[in-house]
């Protein structure tokens, strides 16, 4: 092969996965600056109210004076506090929010200078594998938060949310894996491929609809809820109400370490409903896509806006939900996850894994 | 034995139903009633470019009222500084020299006048104590500052301007003289 035309395709690839990666980091941190916003106009309209509007035009400059205004507080660290500890535990909750967004398709391949593109990070195989084990170690972020403050109320406060957070980690582990049974690949890729053709196999339906949701909504259920709890959303979000805690884990922090805190979350918040979005609807899989399949850039940019549209109508139903119930108090929280969620995740996998074999012994293919 | 009170209620402790363990329809039920307010009349008003109608005797912001030659009606007597319940008023007191009858009533005026309007309560309780008429509040609103020393209104302020009289017929007592 001639050597300069393997730097050259070298080159392209390199140069294409840098923008995506700060592409995705950029929309990453965009979205959930703007989801900030988002929950502010959501939760004031569905209390008979208007939202921020005095900030720019309909109140979209808002989340840059609320950044602004952590960056001119006073950053302040408690003389008895664990120093090191203090500093890293928003680094890591921060960190691990970014890092799930490496794994995840948005969008199929596009041609670019005679190459096709994966629109991906990192196509690595054990992708839904990386992203329960990147949202076990945030856990730490909060924990480490919790203790470096050397309160007691932010103790209980980390103590609750990480002992929340491995709790509901069973049963969102236990759902996923009803859906890795059924794509037969750990591969978000794989699963979001095998979302692209018609639903139930039936003809008279358009390709790109053969969403996961529509064979197993018990595990969309129960990976929905483990989801809010995950990212310490209400109604789960006991570790960091101010009703009960003061602040949680996060009483202690001021100006942009608090900002990274809160600013994790709504990172994470926008990572799950990605999660959600390409396991259980299809990912950039729509309606009709295999009529453009002779365009590969337009494919890929109409799969992405379509993902996007799924990502925010995730995100909305975050809010939705949020400023609806009520919270969970600790025991009902703990009973939710081990004695409602892992049982009827289990009776789900069962129940795929005896759907599985049937189907094989009756048309002899999985 | 009878209940104490009429009020008491019968707490049931039924055990939920299936539909209630669930908590699904609970909280879908809920959703849609969140879902159904954000398309209703919001109840907020765009303050300032939309007011609320005021009452007539509204209390904002204070006048020292001139007579009908033009003449500052205050004396500088300190009744309205000794009744005020949060001391905001102060006063220094002056003479009227020989050439000054037009620019004030009697032979004593105040030379500094000065209200703190951040320790102000706008209870009006000045406004009924002073003895002369000369002190009002109008229904303008004091605006807002980003000093503190831009609250405390001095003469200028509060002074009404020759050409921009305020209308306080409401409040005034039936019985002074319009003079």
């Amino acid at each position: 092969m001639n050597i300069i035309f393997l730097i050259d395709s070298f080159l392209v690839s390199f140069i294409a996965k840098c923008t995506i990666v700060v592409t995705i980091f950029g929309i990453s941190l965009g979205m959930a600056a703007y989801a900030t916003y988002g929950e502010r106009k959501v939760a004031a309209w569905m209390q008979d109210r208007r939202g921020p509007n005095r900030a720019g035009p309909w109140g979209l400059l808002q989340p840059i004076a609320d950044g602004g205004k952590m960056f001119f507080k006073e950053d302040f660290i408690p003389q008895a506090s664990e120093k090191f500890l203090f500093i890293m535990a928003p680094g890591i909750a921060m960190l691990t929010a970014l890092m799930t967004s490496a794994v995840i398709p948005w969008g199929s391949d596009i041609l670019v200078l005679g190459q096709t593109i994966p629109l991906q990070v990192a196509n690595v195989d054990g992708g839904i594998l990386y992203i329960l084990g990147i949202v076990s170690i945030g856990v730490y972020g909060i924990m480490i938060g919790g203790w470096a403050s050397n309160n007691k109320y932010s103790l209980m406060g980390a103590i609750r949310a990480s002992s929340q957070m491995i709790s509901y980690e069973l049963a969102m582990g236990l759902s996923v894996l009803a859906i890795i049974m059924m794509s037969g690949s750990l591969n978000l890729r794989d699963i979001v491929h095998g979302q692209e053709g018609s639903l139930y196999g039936l003809s008279f339906l358009p390709a790109g609809t053969n969403w996961n949701i529509f064979y197993q909504p018990l595990g969309f259920l129960i990976f929905l809820v483990c989801a809010f709890a995950e990212t310490n959303r209400a109604p789960f979000d006991l570790p960091e109400c101010e009703t009960e805690l003061v602040g949680g884990y996060h009483t202690e922090y001021s100006s942009m370490k608090l900002g990274f805190f809160l600013f994790a979350e709504y990172v994470n918040m926008f990572v799950s409903s990605t999660v959600l979005a390409t396991v259980y609807f299809g990912g950039f899989s729509f309606p009709g896509m295999n009529m453009l399949a002779d365009n590969p850039n337009l494919l890929a940019a109409v799969g992405f806006a379509v993902l996007f549209i799924k990502i925010i109508f995730f995100i909305f139903l975050y809010m939705w939900v949020r400023w609806t119930i009520p919270r969970f108090r600790y025991d009902q929280l703990m009973h939710l996850g081990w004695k409602s969620l892992i049982p009827l995740a289990i009776i789900n996998l069962v129940l795929t894994g005896a759907v599985m074999v049937l189907k094989h012994s009756i048309t002899g293919q999985w | 034995m009878q209940a104490l009170t009429n009020r008491s209620k019968v707490v049931s402790n039924k055990q939920m139903s299936l539909m209630e363990r669930i908590y699904l329809p609970a909280i879908l039920k809920g959703m849609s009633i969140t879902f159904m307010h954000m398309f209703r009349k919001r109840a907020t008003i765009n303050y300032p470019d939309q007011t609320r109608p005021i009452a007539p005797v509204y209390r904002g912001k204070h006048v020292l009222k001139r007579d009908d030659k033009g003449a500052e009606r205050c004396t500088a007597c300190g009744l309205c500084a000794v009744a005020c319940p949060a001391e905001a008023i102060t006063m220094v007191a002056a003479e009227r020299q020989k050439g000054e009858e037009h620019l004030y009533r009697e032979e004593k005026y105040a030379a500094v006048y000065e209200i703190n309007m951040l320790r102000c309560i706008y209870c009006g309780l000045c406004e009924e104590a002073c003895p002369k008429e000369a002190i009002f509040l109008t229904d303008i609103p004091t605006p807002t500052y980003t000093h503190r020393k831009d609250y405390i209104y001095g003469k200028d302020m509060l002074v009404e301007k020759m050409d921009h009289r305020y209308d306080t017929s409401k409040r005034q007592n039936h019985l002074v003289e319009k003079a």
